[in-house]
């Protein structure tokens, strides 16, 4: 058990900042997902604490020990891959034992834990397959079973989801973070999927460029976003951010707070004038695609509603004055941030 | 159920469309010449070489007159031909065990970044693009008797002279002793397919996915585990092509003996099976004899390279 700690860590590649100067705590037991489009930095900050890429500037704190000019093997990390990894010729004993041999762990020993982390993971009964005779949630297991049979200080997992199909994809978050729970161990997970991050993690770092643009709980990123990028990026549809009339401010609200609103204006409303023309079915809840003025704004009503919006027409549409956020039309910052715990 | 809609005919295509369109038709077409060449330049001489190996034909007497396994039985009862037997067995695996060596390592280092990389690994493919003929003459005076620069270099280290390891002599005289001769025979082929098997050794170590060599880093195995544990065994398919295109090559090859020792000295120490079956058949005149040392270890070798292959395939599996 150990927390993971980066300071102004960074990596340049020729002339681009992939890391630009990354201060990070992953407080002990803790499961952190990075989270950001590709490209953003998220997955060479990982292999930087996983050791595998060497920083260009900063330091790696692992248990409260400074690990930065350490090879990974000295680190007491294990990685989940994209591809899993896993060795094609070897056995599945042979593949969660790996590391173990590497260890030159005695032979009765490495055979408890190697039984013990197949029993966790329930893949006791494919010992004997080799990897190309799994299916992709199996070798997504035999992946996790590896990394969990030396039990390490930290695991550094990489989009370890995104080979899985939709509906595998559903219940594998669920026993990853079940996992995550049992096992307790400080978790650093990186995705591009909001899904996955809000769903899992403790807390998400929202990066871009590499940057973190914030850090926080999924309700924090999702209610409280500190600027337009994470307003945009977490949330499907996006947030809304329609300007003031100076143009100084961007107005944020989420589509699920923008509803209709015939009669007079209230306190504590903002209402606009929605002109529709689209509307999107989607089974539980339903999109209605348009604009204030020149602005695209997607309205979500819940399956529920009893109001509709037909396309083709504007309708008075408002947002509780509680469930607008305020952006620096310019810096793209929040600026009635209240600080939130 | 409403009534299904008629169906338009297509538009006919133009005539060479229509053709090129036939996969059927288009395919052994474009194969026919790559046929043809084979059939006129392999497949002829090969089948008139078997025909040959089962006759007694001669210069002289170009009648082919069929004598079963008379002209073989004749052909190995000869004791050049089993000392050739024997060279070209020891020449071929001693060769190709020191290029699976060299060409690892070789490998290896070259799949390191390091500057100047393109460079080298164009230097060590030149052996490869030299005419086998060229190659064998440079080698002929690297080895000579009285200038050989390797003398001179061993020399200069102290190898060769009086009280040195190689010594007294001034030169090594490589090519006029039975032993030194057959390492230099050995060592032009290990010089000849070093870069293949280098180049076909670094295309396999580089197609070994970039996460399974973190993965292995992660799993805390140093280089030496890495190596014997995850590297040749994921190479050992494409080991197998390196060293069946080696083992061919060596087998068949008959201009390095032929140019370098002409089979001596003082005779036959060095001969191998192809430069005898030239020696006995075309300088000879014994053109059965000649065509039966020359298909003798046909079966032989076919039957290594369906192995070869089959090994290849089911690593390719794995």
């Amino acid at each position: 058990m150990a927390a993971v700690e980066t300071r102004n860590l960074t990596k340049q590649f020729d002339q681009v900042k992939a890391v630009d100067g990354i201060d990070l705590v992953c407080e002990d037991g803790e499961f952190l997902v990075l989270l950001g489009p590709s490209g953003c930095g998220k997955t060479t900050l990982l292999r930087m604490i996983g050791g595998l890429e060497a920083p260009t500037g900063g330091e790696i704190v692992i248990g409260g020990q400074d690990v930065t000019k350490l090879p990974p093997r000295a680190r007491k990390i294990a990685m989940v891959f994209q591809s899993y990894a896993l060795y094609p010729h070897m056995t599945v004993y042979n593949n969660i034992a790996f590391p173990l041999k590497a260890q030159k762990m005695a032979k009765p020993e490495q055979q408890e834990r190697v039984t013990w982390a197949a029993s966790i993971l329930g893949i006791d009964h494919l010992m004997d397959r080799k990897p190309r005779q799994l299916s992709g949630g199996q070798r997504q297991r035999v992946a996790l079973a590896r990394a969990l049979v030396r039990e390490p200080n930290v695991f550094l997992l990489d989009e370890p989801l995104s080979n899985l199909d939709a509906q595998r994809r559903a219940s594998a978050r669920d026993e990853l973070q079940q996992f995550q729970r049992r096992v307790a161990t400080t978790t650093i997970y990186v995705t591009h999927d909001q899904v996955e991050a809000m769903g899992m993690g403790d807390r998400i770092a929202v990066m871009d460029q590499g940057r973190i643009r914030q850090l926080g709980t999924p309700a924090d990123i999702y209610n409280q976003p500190a600027d337009v990028f994470v307003a945009t990026f977490v949330g499907s549809p996006p947030m809304n951010l329609v300007p003031t009339p100076d143009g100084s401010l961007l107005l944020g609200f989420r589509p699920e707070h923008f509803f209709r609103h015939e009669g007079p204006a209230a306190d504590g409303l903002k209402t606009f004038p929605f002109h529709v023309h689209r509307e999107e079915y989607l089974g539980a809840e339903r999109l209605y695609y348009g604009e204030i003025g020149e602005t695209r704004v997607v309205a979500r009503f819940p399956v529920t509603a009893t109001t509709t919006a037909p396309p083709g027409d504007t309708y008075p549409f408002a947002v509780h004055d509680r469930d607008v956020r305020m952006f620096d039309a310019k810096t793209g910052e929040r600026t009635d941030l209240v600080a939130v715990t | 159920m409403s009534a299904p809609a008629a169906v338009q005919p297509a538009a006919r295509p133009s005539v060479p469309r229509y053709w090129m369109d036939r996969e059927g038709i288009l395919g052994p077409v474009m194969l026919l010449p790559v046929v043809v060449y084979i059939v006129a330049l392999v497949g002829f001489p090969l089948v008139l070489a078997l025909i040959y190996s089962f006759s007694d034909v001669t210069v002289g007497d170009q009648t082919i007159n069929w004598v079963g396994f008379e002209t073989f039985s004749q052909a190995m009862a000869n004791p050049t031909f089993r000392l050739a037997l024997r060279n070209t067995l020891l020449f071929t695996l001693i060769s190709q065990i020191v290029v699976l060596v060299l060409g690892n390592i070789l490998a290896l280092v070259l799949s390191a970044d390091f500057p100047g990389k393109r460079l080298v690994r164009f230097l060590i493919l030149l052996p490869w693009t030299t005419p086998i003929a060229l190659g064998v003459i440079g080698w002929l005076w690297l080895l000579d008797g009285l200038y050989s620069p390797i003398d001179a270099l061993l020399r200069m280290i102290g190898l060769l002279g009086p009280d040195t390891l190689f010594g007294p002599g001034r030169n090594m005289l490589w090519l006029a002793q039975p032993d030194t001769a057959q390492i230099s025979v050995v060592l032009v082929h290990v010089w000849r397919t070093l870069p293949l098997a280098t180049v076909i050794l670094l295309a396999g170590l580089t197609a070994i996915p970039q996460d399974l060599r973190d993965a292995a880093n992660v799993d805390g195995a140093g280089f030496f585990r890495q190596l014997v544990y995850i590297r040749i065994p994921l190479l050992l398919p494409i080991m197998a092509v390196a060293v069946l295109y080696g083992i061919v090559f060596t087998f068949t090859d008959m201009t390095v003996v032929y140019l370098l020792t002409r089979g001596g000295p003082p005779v036959d120490s060095t001969q191998v099976l192809a430069s005898w079956a030239y020696f006995k058949g075309i300088e000879g005149g014994n053109l059965a004899e000649g065509a039966a040392t020359a298909v003798f270890l046909f079966p032989a070798l076919a039957g290594v390279a369906a192995l070869m292959l089959r090994m290849a395939r089911r690593a390719e599996t794995n």
